[in-house]
């Protein structure tokens, strides 16, 4: 190993023109910004992270993929929009990620076992607990950049057709109004997925089982409630307790709450069978159940990572 | 630098620390003990993140149980597994670190930089940390502890899977983390020989008790074994024997480091109780006309420290059969 000499030693190399400059140890003596400042960096690096930048090419493939994925659609129905002069966009705004929602849960399966899972195998949350951020640090930290990283996912096609609209010399306050409705829509639907991913992946070091699990998570729970509400709809079809069981079920997959929660307030179109999304009542239980989902996985992944400590 | 008051921390089922009371002043202290003695522990306790059962303890003047986050921030610390992901280069990882310990970006870089380059990290800093050899992911370890410019920094088994050369420089780096870098080093390790070079000060525990607290050169000067292994002659044809008779002759208790081992019966080991011992020998070697190849101190493992009479001399002869002649 070269070895530096201690300082004031300059080591003359016999037989060599080479010399080793020696400006031997300099201590640090600026600001040291402490725990909100780390917390700060962990949510940017794990952002980054999370659109594989900072990363190698190979991690930033995927999602960026599912990035141009999720936008192309939105810019062909504005062209579309564009060209033929039409009154409406084709899609709601509130519509757009239910539409998408396969290509959204494939992100939350690749990136939150990429955020999670590999500071648990490679042992890494040991070093980041023995510097001053606490673990509830972390955990905001790692689940507001999931977070973000969705709302940035799920908003950008937004923003496309919202622009796009505008440009169609649509209406503008029809369409701004559509366009806030979405985002509020897409937010939520950001908190819950991450909050989800997250508590799934951080059981597992491995970061293929975290993803097998998210995926099976979302698209067993969501195939199995549209399943049931088909069901139940050809059953007691025309009936009044139809909508009702409909409704119901919808409470048990993180795509169908979002879809109840934006029909019931935010003017969404149900994607549910017969269209008939939850009444206002039920409306008000698919709220609840949302924030309280947001709130139980951030709560888990505390417990969670209390236990890991060093 | 850290000082502990009767600290205790009981598990529903063990003792990790009973009633543990020490005084650390700056410089190279060794925490020794086996596997189990405690050692992890002490070091999560000392971060401030498992609070401690009853008792107290301070590093760097502030108290673990509720200036935790200070002190975290002025500490380095430098965990026994891997901790590092085999998908990012050292620099980039290190600058990470750097800024998760509260430094700004710039200075973030200029410190990984600097923090590399004395560890030995050179060219290959830019590389994924998964090629790297054991040798570079200790320093790259070692390197994100350093990377704030802490006041103390934990090292738990830094030598852990280094061979003997690799094992050698970085017992030298920590030695120059104190002389050079101007930071005190609490570094644990279950071998006391290998403290013994680097450290000025020696604590250890076992069972989560305090056995023995105090300077190296104490441990050293009342301990040392003495190995020796001489050549044979025509006079001598077992110059092994002749020179044991004539030290037995001359009153000075000779162990025989045989062992079943290859060599082992060539090595003699005797207790050396100061430069008149080392005399001693010379003379009886070259009195009888014999080579002398080797006289060496013997590394001991912490559990002779505190045996005494018999039981010294059999874990010596054990100690001899694990080291092979």
């Amino acid at each position: 190993m070269a070895v530096e000499q201690p300082v004031g030693t300059p080591v003359p190399q016999p037989g060599d023109q080479t010399r080793i400059h020696n400006i031997g140890y300099r201590s640090y003596d600026g600001p040291r910004l402490g725990r909100s400042y780390a917390t700060r960096s962990l949510y940017s690096q794990s952002l980054r992270g999370a659109y594989g930048l900072g990363r190698s090419v190979k991690s930033k493939v995927l999602p960026m993929l599912l990035f141009v994925v999720m936008c192309v659609p939105a810019a062909i129905m504005v062209a579309v929009a564009v060209a033929t002069k039409a009154k409406d966009l084709p899609v709601d705004y509130t519509r757009y990620a239910i539409i998408m929602q396969a290509v959204i849960s494939l992100y939350v399966a690749s990136q939150a076992p990429q955020s999670v899972s590999r500071d648990l195998r490679f042992k890494t949350v040991p070093l980041y607990f023995s510097r001053p951020i606490e673990t509830a640090d972390y955990v905001r930290a790692k689940f507001a950049a999931l977070a973000s990283a969705l709302f940035i996912l799920t908003a950008a096609p937004l923003l496309v057709l919202y622009v796009g609209a505008l440009l169609a010399k649509l209406d503008f306050a029809d369409q701004t109004k559509g366009f806030a409705q979405g985002l509020v829509s897409v937010t939520l639907l950001s908190l819950l997925f991450a909050g989800i991913g997250l508590v799934i992946a951080s059981v597992t070091p491995r970061r293929g089982f975290g993803i097998a699990a998210v995926i099976a998570v979302m698209t067993i729970s969501y195939g199995a409630v549209s399943t049931l509400q088909a069901i139940a709809d050809a059953q007691t079809l025309g009936e009044d307790g139809g909508s009702a069981a409909i409704a119901w079920i919808g409470l048990f997959s993180p795509v169908t709450l979002i879809d109840g929660v934006q029909s019931a307030f935010l003017g969404a179109t149900s994607a549910f069978p017969g269209g008939a999304g939850p009444g206002t009542g039920e409306g008000v239980v698919y709220v609840v159940v949302v924030l309280g989902l947001i709130a139980a996985a951030y709560g888990l992944l505390l417990r969670r990572y209390k236990k890991v400590g060093l | 630098m850290i000082a502990t008051e009767s600290l205790s921390k009981r598990f529903p089922r063990v003792t990790a620390l009973d009633r543990l009371t020490m005084d650390i002043g700056p410089g190279v202290t060794g925490l020794v003990g086996a596997n189990g003695a405690g050692k992890s522990t002490m070091i999560k306790i000392l971060l401030g993140l498992s609070p401690a059962t009853e008792g107290r303890a301070e590093v760097l003047g502030l108290d673990v149980a509720t200036k935790g986050a200070a002190i975290r921030e002025r500490v380095g610390y430098m965990p026994e597994h891997d901790c590092l992901p085999p998908d990012v280069s050292a620099t980039e990882f290190v600058v990470h670190m750097a800024r998760m310990s509260g430094l700004p970006p710039t200075a973030a870089r200029e410190r990984t930089a600097d923090t590399l380059r004395h560890v030995g990290l050179y060219e290959e800093r830019y590389r994924p940390i998964g090629g790297y050899s054991t040798g570079m992911k200790q320093r790259v370890k070692l390197a994100q502890a350093l990377v704030h410019d802490p006041q103390l920094v934990f090292l738990d088994e830094p030598t852990n899977g280094l061979d003997p050369v690799g094992r050698d420089e970085m017992l030298g780096l920590i030695r120059r983390i104190h002389t050079d870098f101007g930071i005190s080093v609490l570094v644990t390790s279950h071998l006391l020989g290998e403290l013994e070079r680097t450290c000025d000060h020696v604590v250890v525990i076992d069972g989560g008790k305090l056995l023995r607290s105090s300077s190296t050169t104490d441990f050293t000067q009342t301990t040392t074994t003495l190995a020796i292994e001489v050549t044979d002659s025509d006079e001598h044809p077992d110059g092994t024997r002749a020179v044991r008779d004539a030290l037995h002759a001359r009153g000075v208790d000779v162990l025989d480091g045989s062992g079943g081992l290859p060599g082992a019966g060539h090595i003699l080991l005797l207790t050396a109780e100061g430069d008149e011992t080392y005399d001693l020998v010379r003379d009886v070697v070259a009195d009888l006309g014999l080579g002398l190849v080797r006289m060496e101190q013997r590394r001991h493992h912490i559990s002779e420290v505190f045996q005494d009479g018999d039981q010294a001399a059999a874990a010596q002869r054990k100690e001899a059969v694990g080291h092979g002649g």
